[in-house]
């Protein structure tokens, strides 16, 4: 499908129109003085809030704008059939979606309790060592190197190898994973390609889960498969449903925060110098980064007839939960298009807020800063390379895909 | 001062111990709570500086006798 030019962002956004990917950020400033909550008919009758304000006050309402089936990735494999996602005809289904992202309570609430420790503020702390050494051996191969592309050959090649890590799954694979994934999130105009993407990951987890059915290891996935809820053993579709989300929920997010905080350090010396300087500054920093560049937008679904602040919302309208411009807004930060590393005053919400706060933000976070540390303290003095066109990715996980920088 | 995280607002963010590990520990499912109480005036503003960045506005300060904000 090509996409039809946008005249009029307010009644007709289509946040995959090229302007959109590559430079969002004027037209939210537009849309949050003339029309803050923006409709569009294109692909679902879909609204998009673009002030702190509103973004905020309906992911607290979790009653009236739900998470099923509209979580970031579109589940409509097989639309029609009642098993989405089903591969064949016997084969694995993802019939509870991907919970807990795309599940209301109490699915959400007994989900997410069991991978919260997996990604708790002491258990990420295990995985740092891991993610540091990996990200110096990626550094290793720059050995000799005038320029390199840093977001194919470092930002993406982080989140990916962690998560494997944690699931339990081959590293080598890496690059297999990552391409699923892109089919499935980068690009929503493109069915066949969005349902190569999901069936390929939905087939690989349901042969893993077999694998540790029959040789249970110490992995997430395994621990999953022998856990127990109200003394029932988890539903295969919910344990499928689940490894799917923490394969493609972390891997595209995290690496394009990563590339996005190169660019911005590729683009503004003045703050790479002082980052080098002043190493101190670097967990402010990180927020003040994710809150410029907050990679995900969200979705939810309108669970009535209501009417919001003038809006009129249908039942199953979908909502675009757009957190980077409710981080951008300037009734709530001070000069919010300028990054300020040392900003105070930051509750920014790229992982969101209310009871679906992205369960990886404490992953997220140390990947982004060990990715960052280590890049910085083996090339302080990088740019971009003259010339060299940076490549966005957009809709609702926005980052740089091509990003071509001289290391010296 | 006093600092208190609210229960029933924490969503896990870990903001709070991000920037003021000595003032806060998180439990296995992200619910933060204050570990020293009253705080001691060298962390006065750290305290601050995990309000300001609570997304759920969960941290609260409860008292404030002749701080320095």
């Amino acid at each position: 499908m090509t996409t039809e030019q946008v005249d009029d962002w307010a009644s007709d956004f289509d946040v995959l129109d090229p302007s959109y990917v590559e430079n969002p950020f004027p037209i939210w400033a537009d849309l949050r003085q003339r029309c803050p909550i923006a409709h569009t008919e294109r692909r679902a009758p879909t609204w998009m809030p673009t002030r702190y304000e509103d973004v905020t006050a309906m992911a607290h309402d979790v009653e009236h704008f739900s998470s099923q089936r509209v979580a970031v990735i579109p589940l409509q494999v097989n639309e029609g059939n009642e098993a989405a996602g089903q591969v064949g005809e016997d084969g694995p289904s993802l019939e509870y979606g991907l919970p807990p992202i795309s599940a209301d309570p109490p699915l959400h609430t007994w989900t997410r309790r069991l991978l919260l420790p997996w990604f708790s503020h002491r258990k990420v702390a295990e995985y740092t060592p891991f993610t540091r050494e990996l990200c110096q051996r990626l550094l290793d191969g720059f050995d000799g190197a005038d320029e390199v592309d840093a977001a194919v050959d470092y930002a993406q090649q982080i989140p990916v190898r962690v998560i494997a890590h944690i699931l339990g799954v081959p590293l080598e694979m890496a690059d297999t994973f990552t391409g699923w994934v892109r089919e499935v999130l980068e690009f929503a105009d493109d069915i066949e390609r969005r349902e190569h993407g999901i069936l390929s990951i939905v087939e690989f987890l349901s042969s893993e889960m077999q694998r540790r059915r029959e040789d249970p290891g110490e992995d997430l996935l395994s621990v999953l498969l022998q856990s127990e809820v109200d003394g029932a053993p988890l539903d295969d579709a919910v344990v499928l449903g689940m490894a799917v989300l923490l394969l493609i929920a972390g891997i595209d997010t995290t690496w394009s925060a990563i590339g996005s905080s190169i660019w911005h350090l590729a683009t503004h010396p003045e703050d790479r110098d002082r980052l080098v300087r002043e190493p101190e500054l670097m967990t402010l920093a990180v927020e003040e980064l994710l809150r410029a560049y907050s990679p995900v937008t969200m979705a939810r679904m309108v669970t009535q007839d209501l009417e919001y602040k003038g809006c009129p919302m249908r039942l199953e309208d979908k909502l675009l939960m757009n957190f980077p411009a409710a981080n951008r807004d300037p009734e709530f930060f001070e000069d919010p298009d300028t990054v300020h590393l040392d900003r105070e005053n930051n509750r920014h919400v790229a992982f969101g807020s209310g009871i679906h706060r992205c369960a990886g933000s404490n992953l997220a976070r140390m990947e982004l800063r060990v990715a960052l540390e280590e890049w910085l303290a083996r090339y302080a003095k990088f740019g971009l390379v003259e010339g060299a066109t940076v490549k966005w990715a957009g809709g609702q996980v926005r980052g740089p895909r091509v990003l071509r920088v001289r290391l010296g | 001062m006093r600092i208190r995280v609210d229960p029933e607002k924490c969503q896990g963010h870990a903001r709070c111990i991000g920037v003021a590990p000595e003032l806060f520990e998180v439990d296995d499912y992200g619910l933060s709570s204050v570990t020293i109480d009253p705080v001691p005036e060298a962390l006065e503003g750290k305290a601050r500086l995990a309000v300001a960045n609570c997304p759920e506005y969960a941290v609260e300060v409860v008292e404030d006798v002749g701080g320095s904000g």
